[in-house]
């Protein structure tokens, strides 16, 4: 992995085919803590996410899959910063090359890395403002970030709506006129407003029919080929990962457990969390019905301030032996660009898609 | 804040023969629009709000309005009676009023009205009386209606104690009665605002305390609370400066609702999506909380203001009923009451009691009806 001051070092790295990453997440730990009283005692610390690393370069999608409550949208959160990590550290590669930890800036340095890193959210209806029209809604980024100048703001606006395939006619209609599929791209237009280098995309599909769905991967994945954008995709829809993403990682319990290409992820799952997911996925095949043994984990997901001592999965996985309740597998390289945290991988054989 | 974001009128080009109910009119159509649209569809809160735009008219010209001015008085009118007024007559129209007759009753020395139908009283419109100036700098003599020649009995609600006629006592009354509401509940609505903005956005420490104060302030029983600060004002203080330290008591004890539903409001929105685009946007926080979050429930706050008036109105009346408040020569509703809290007054001129408190029942009964259509059409994205 490379570090990021040794792309400093080297401000020709982006000439080379594998440039450094555009971000680099290192050890990153969102805890929510409750307090109460006067005395402010602590009542619960929530650890969302916990110890996470994630590299995304240039140009990829990159999936990020897990059960609902895994930590996946706090993590995504934490990379626009919408909520201030309590440790860790972010390192994104500005346009000029250098690299900054965006996990450091303070409130008032944080518009111009919020305006390379956008975030899409995951419902339509209340990620837009029902007072505002569409061209209110999609100029706001673009007043607050210097654009003063009206008639430029329109133009702008008009050529977004026209990009993310809704008419430049409907910009002064509001949000309540439209379908969860045109808010979506309405979300889209504004996530797109500022040019933006890395878009986060929180399950922006998983509210949408299944119809729509399909339109909006496509316009995601037309968006990114024409503007050169890199995407973290979270999701909980595997064949989404499957449909969009070069490399996909699975977390747990606010852990990354398996990181590596889709290809590699789903053919040679590493970790048995992973397993049960792929094994979720609905295989629309009656051929193969009752062919499928069942592999699901047991139980539900720990409390995320109360996780098991060892390996978190644990508490459900059908193969954890006393090493794994015990002691917390690290995330290491099975093979090259495969990362899994699991101590019994190498012994293990598990069920690909 | 300069916000300089084009608004959401539609373009003029629009012919204005669509309907509401166009859905091309409606998906243009903002907030406020909407909002109207729903409020018109409920006829009692149309009727009540019809009803509160006359009586503000008609306090705000009280003047030229009433028939005579504050400072008349007859004294050989003591509680006369209200008279009726004919505007037919004998086959024509006719604008008049048949002046009385006193009678000593013999046995109980009771003065007693007798209505002369012999002679009739000219009434018209736009006739001059006694000299007034409205506003402090419009003078004049004329009169909406009243006796066209000045000087003339005319009682349509009847006579107080003095000889005063009760109509024009009322509709001069309107003016303090209605004002104090609004003026109150605009102070208790900066006060709510402001308290429970902070409260509801920063949290912790400072919601706490806020709350707990609040908390203090809804114990105390009102009655006594109103009469310990109102027996604080100065008994040297002119009506308008009583008038005002009545208003700030008033509003200083209720603010808090409205705090408490603009704190609720803003903890529930703080976590809202479109508030977390916006900060993502780069928005600080006075633009989230001023564009952002207050306009999602401004309609909200309309009508719990508009519940509040009443309260406030009830409020002044009952100081004023109690001697607290404004005290004669100020005319308020409540005053009215007052004046009228004696025997004779309940069972020989029952007027002196209905005309304000018929009014005061009206006024509060629009305010009610206004608020109720306003909540029910405040959030036309309620799905």
């Amino acid at each position: 992995m490379a570090s990021p001051s040794a792309d400093t070092a080297h401000p020709t790295a982006a000439a080379v085919p594998v440039a450094g990453p555009l971000l680099e997440v290192r050890d990153l730990s969102m805890h929510f803590i409750k307090r109460a009283g006067l005395r402010a005692k602590i009542v619960s610390n929530v650890r969302a996410v916990e110890g996470v690393d994630l590299t995304i370069h240039e140009g990829e999608t990159v999936g990020l899959v897990g059960e609902t409550g895994c930590g996946k949208s706090t993590l995504g959160r934490c990379i626009v910063r919408a909520y201030e990590p309590t440790s860790g550290q972010i390192h994104y590669r500005r346009r000029d090359g250098q690299v900054i930890d965006a996990a450091k800036l303070r409130r008032s340095q944080l518009k111009p890395y919020q305006g390379e890193v956008r975030l899409v959210f995951q419902d339509p209806y209340s990620s837009l403002n029902p007072r505002m029209n569409l061209l209110q809604i999609i100029s706001e980024p673009l007043l607050l970030h210097g654009m003063t100048d009206r008639v430029e703001r329109e133009q702008r606006v008009a050529d977004l709506l026209t990009r993310v395939g809704l008419r430049p006619e409907f910009m002064r209609r509001y949000p309540h006129a439209f379908s969860g599929g045109q808010r979506q791209r309405v979300s889209i237009a504004r996530a797109l407003a500022l040019d933006p280098r890395l878009v986060i995309a929180d399950e922006a599909v998983s509210a949408l029919d299944v119809s729509v769905r399909a339109q909006i991967l496509n316009l995601l994945e037309d968006l990114r080929a024409e503007a050169g954008l890199t995407y973290l995709m979270i999701t909980h829809d595997l064949g989404v990962v499957d449909y969009l993403c070069q490399r996909v990682a699975v977390m747990y319990l606010g852990r990354i457990v398996e990181f590596g290409t889709t290809e590699e992820v789903y053919g040679n799952p590493r970790h048995p969390y992973t397993e049960t997911l792929l094994a979720a996925i609905p295989k629309p095949d009656p051929r193969q019905r009752g062919q499928r043994t069942a592999v699901t984990a047991r139980g539900e997901l720990p409390d995320p301030g109360d996780a098991p001592p060892g390996c978190p999965f644990s508490s459900r996985c059908p193969y954890a032996t006393d090493l794994c309740r015990n002691e917390m597998p690290p995330l290491r390289e099975t093979s090259t660009g495969h990362l899994a945290a699991c101590h019994r991988t190498d012994e293990l054989s598990l069920r690909p898609a | 804040m300069t916000v300089t974001i084009p608004d959401g009128t539609p373009p003029r080009t629009e012919p204005v023969t669509m309907s509401a109910t166009d859905p091309r009119r409606r998906d243009q159509a903002s907030q406020w629009r909407l909002v109207w649209w729903r409020f018109r569809k409920h006829k009692l809160a149309m009727a009540g709000a019809i009803v509160l735009a006359t009586v503000y008219l008609l306090a705000i010209f009280a003047d030229f309005v009433a028939p005579s001015t504050l400072d008349q008085y007859d004294t050989r009118y003591t509680y006369a009676a209200p008279q009726t007024v004919h505007v037919y007559d004998d086959g024509d129209w006719g604008f008049y009023t048949h002046p009385y007759t006193m009678q000593r009753d013999p046995d109980t020395f009771e003065e007693k009205f007798a209505v002369d139908e012999s002679t009739k009283i000219a009434l018209g419109f736009f006739v001059h009386g006694k000299p007034y100036e409205m506003f402090g700098f419009i003078a004049s003599d004329i009169h909406l209606f009243g006796p066209v020649h000045a000087g003339d009995p005319f009682y349509p609600l009847g006579a107080n104690a003095q000889g005063q006629d009760v109509l024009s006592r009322v509709l001069h009354g309107a003016r303090i009665s209605m004002s104090i509401g609004l003026i109150g509940v605009l102070l208790s609505l900066l006060l709510g605002l402001l308290l429970g903005g902070i409260s509801g956005y920063y949290g912790g420490a400072v919601d706490t305390v806020i709350q707990r104060v609040i908390e203090f302030l809804t114990s105390i029983p009102t009655i006594p609370l109103w009469m310990g600060l109102a027996a604080a004002v100065p008994p040297t203080w002119s009506s308008v400066q009583t008038y005002l330290a009545i208003t700030v008591i008033l509003s200083l004890l209720a603010w808090t609702d409205l705090a408490r539903q603009v704190r609720g409001r803003f903890l529930a929105m703080r976590h809202e999506d479109f508030v977390t685009a916006s900060i993502l946007d780069g928005a600080g926080p006075m633009r989230v909380m001023w564009r952002h979050m207050l306009p999602s429930f401004t309609s909200h706050i309309i009508a719990s203001v508009t519940l509040a008036v009443p309260a406030m109105i009830l409020a002044e009346t009952t100081l004023s009923f109690l001697g607290l408040g404004l005290q004669y020569p100020a005319v308020s509703w409540g005053v009215l009451l007052q004046e009228a809290q004696n025997l004779r007054a309940i069972t020989t001129a029952p007027w002196l009691v209905l005309a304000p408190g018929i009014a005061v029942v009206v006024a509060v009964l629009s305010f009610n009806f206004v608020g109720d259509g306003l909540r029910d059409a405040a959030d036309p994205y309620r799905q």
